[in-house]
């Protein structure tokens, strides 16, 4: 009998073990965004979107911790690259979130695709991140989406017949949401009458800004990064260029209003999110705390990277919880459907999310809700 | 292209020009003297910038009064690199103070990103440097009147210095024989913390004008002009400081003429000027105004 008792105590002990080993139980995910460099806004935001989303699911359905492990990729292809490399072959981590940038995503994709790792991009919208690709998908919707939604808007709404095109070249989300914007454009009948290119880090814009207005287009599509669109806006209406400059979702900083100041009054853009248009209960609920954390409203790159953390967490929670593999989580990111998320209601179809978009503009020094296009 | 959109694309030029030349005058300064290619200068006209927003911000000065303590401020800050960076490696090889420089320049980027981050901050420019002249169909930023202007004043300071007065005669003897001048009785070690107080100085004014140009600030904004201005230092004759503000003029101006003549090449800008660097190293390292390097300067 004691006999039996001893052995009973030590299995209660074991148990007792290995309950408590599994509460201390993680799963990593690596998280590679821009923390510093010229899109480094955009990284900042997404993460603090995160931790609130973080805050809001911390565990797996099993009690797991998610662990995020955070590298900066200062918005450069090769240090993502390098990132993400690390967080495999280092960290040895489960699943991806990143990058922001479409062309930084574009150089981790490879490296996801070889080691079997899913890779969850917030707001990487060019079409080539996902293409042919298994293990790379996206919260965000994809340029051909927004640029024709802004085609339409520059036409229906602004009335414009002629646009002056300004591109990034060191863009891949640049060039790309250019090219599907001019489509769109010219399909409704509008026409290009200068097609003008800068490369990141550019601050000089005089030579670009005196051929445009040799040729004074209605608007001024810029699909840029807000640094760029920022200096160019003030040196264009110093020009006096006052047109409407339309651009993506590349705009939306709080830095595009404090460079630009007065000069970026006016500015329209197509993105992800508007506080205004949150219906949703856990769109309110990440709303309310993010507004009580940071005392400033959640922004589109805040409110994605929020969707990445939710729908990855989601995805390992169908895939079995924490001893799901990489494979079983790619699997379940890829199948999400009808996922109730902060920026509306996401499925994704071969990785990419299909959902509505967003129209905002500058007015008196914020960012204010337009309307809303469904796909 | 008309004559207006030609005379407008000039000004753009020389008003670029202008602020490349004004950082490359201290480049090429610091250079003539103790021969260090002080990779360092594009941050130090960075640290000048945030100097300028802070004293703007945290000390309340109105602006004249924030640019006058950025300039002495950055200048110590120059004198402060020098001591604890070059000075020890004074008799070393070239190369190995070459290789200091490149790391106080990733220092100083680096510390800056951690103190302030890596969002652009906007520098608050004055209402006497915003406005805008309209002459015969082309714009004049009143600022790209003001820089060209505040870099040839600092141009006629310098070459004053240099020339007239018994510092600058010191610097003169010191870049040719920095152990005769020393025997001389001359304090070498004051004379080169002077060296860089004035580099350091023309840095912060080139930033001051810069960021009210481009009024968007960041850690790693020094880069590129940095990178410009030495590209406009070999171009005039690395170690000739009206060479340098020349080199800065011509780099300027071929930038925004090749953006308005090849439109489709606008995004590769930064190459024109990189391009031309490489011609005159290849084909006359000398420069424009460099004279031989055993011989005299200035």
């Amino acid at each position: 009998m004691k006999k039996l008792l001893n052995i009973l105590a030590v299995m209660i002990a074991a148990l007792m073990f290995m309950s408590t080993g599994s509460f201390a139980k993680e799963v990593k995910v690596g998280v590679v965004w821009p923390m510093t460099g010229p899109i480094a806004s955009f990284g900042q935001m997404a993460w603090k979107g995160a931790q609130i989303a973080q805050a809001m699911a911390p565990k797996t359905k099993d009690g797991a911790t998610i662990k995020l492990i955070l590298l900066d990729n200062k918005g450069d292809k090769v240090e993502t690259a390098n990132a993400v490399s690390r967080l495999i072959t280092k960290n040895h981590v489960k699943a991806i979130i990143g990058a922001i940038a479409s062309g930084n995503t574009l150089a981790a994709a490879p490296i996801a695709e070889k080691n079997h790792i899913p890779l969850l991009s917030s707001s990487a919208t060019n079409p080539l991140v996902t293409k042919g690709k298994e293990y790379v998908s996206r919260v965000c919707f994809i340029d051909p989406f927004q640029g024709t939604v802004a085609a339409k808007y520059a036409i229906n709404n602004l009335h414009a017949k002629t646009a002056a095109i300004v591109v990034d070249i060191a863009q891949d989300y640049s060039v790309g949401l250019a090219k599907f914007f001019v489509e769109s454009f010219k399909k409704m009948g509008g026409k290009i009458v200068a097609k003008t290119f800068v490369q990141t880090g550019d601050q000089d814009f005089s030579a670009q800004i005196s051929a445009i207005k040799a040729k004074n287009p209605d608007l001024i599509y810029m699909p840029t990064y807000y640094q760029e669109a920022a200096l160019f806006a003030r040196q264009a209406r110093q020009f006096g260029l006052n047109q409407v400059i339309m651009g993506g979702d590349g705009l939306e900083s709080d830095a595009l209003l404090k460079v630009g100041g007065k000069a970026v009054e006016g500015v329209t853009f197509t993105t992800h999110y508007d506080p205004k248009a949150t219906a949703s209960k856990v769109g309110k609920e990440f709303l309310k705390k993010f507004k009580a954390k940071y005392k400033v409203d959640p922004d589109a790159m805040a409110a994605l990277g929020a969707d990445a953390y939710l729908v990855m967490v989601n995805a390992i929670n169908r895939a079995g919880g924490s001893n799901a593999s990489s494979e079983a989580i790619n699997k379940a990111i890829r199948s999400t459907k009808n996922f109730h998320g902060i920026t509306g209601v996401l499925t994704l179809v071969n990785g990419d999310a299909v959902k509505s978009a967003v129209v905002r503009k500058v007015k008196d020094g914020k960012f204010v809700y337009v309307t809303t296009v469904n796909p | 292209m008309n004559l207006t959109i030609v005379l407008q694309q000039l000004f753009n030029g020389l008003a670029l020009g202008s602020l490349y030349g004004l950082i490359a005058i201290g480049y090429t300064m610091v250079y003539g003297v103790i021969r260090l290619i002080n990779f360092a200068h594009g941050d130090i006209m960075m640290v000048g910038t945030y100097v300028a927003i802070l004293s703007g911000s945290a000390l309340f000065l109105p602006w004249w009064a924030a640019f006058i303590f950025t300039i002495l401020a950055t200048a110590l800050v120059g004198v402060l690199i020098d001591k604890v960076a070059y000075k020890p490696l004074r008799n070393a090889s070239r190369i190995s103070s070459l290789i200091t420089a490149i790391g106080v320049s990733f220092f100083l980027e680096n510390l800056f990103l951690v103190i302030f981050g890596g969002v652009p901050k906007a520098f608050p420019v004055p209402a006497v440097f915003s406005g805008v002249l309209h002459e015969g169909g082309v714009i004049l930023p009143v600022i790209s009147i003001f820089v060209p202007l505040v870099a040839l004043v600092f141009l006629a300071i310098l070459m004053y210095i240099l020339r007239n007065t018994k510092y600058g005669i010191a610097m003169r003897a010191l870049s040719l024989d920095m152990e005769t001048t020393r025997l001389m009785g001359a304090n070498v070690d004051a004379i080169i913390s002077f060296v860089f107080a004035i580099g350091s100085a023309l840095a912060a004014a080139g930033g001051i004008f810069w960021a009210l140009k481009y009024p968007s600030i960041n850690p790693l904004m020094g880069i590129m002009p940095g990178l410009k201005a030495f590209a406009a230092a070999v171009l005039g004759g690395i170690g000739s400081v009206p060479g340098a503000a020349l080199g800065g003029f011509i780099i300027g101006i071929i930038e925004v003429l090749a953006v308005a003549i090849f439109p489709p090449l606008a995004g590769y800008k930064d190459a024109f000027a990189f391009l031309l660097l490489i011609f005159v190293l290849l084909f006359k390292p000398t420069g424009i105004m460099g004279e031989d390097l055993e011989r005299g300067r200035f």
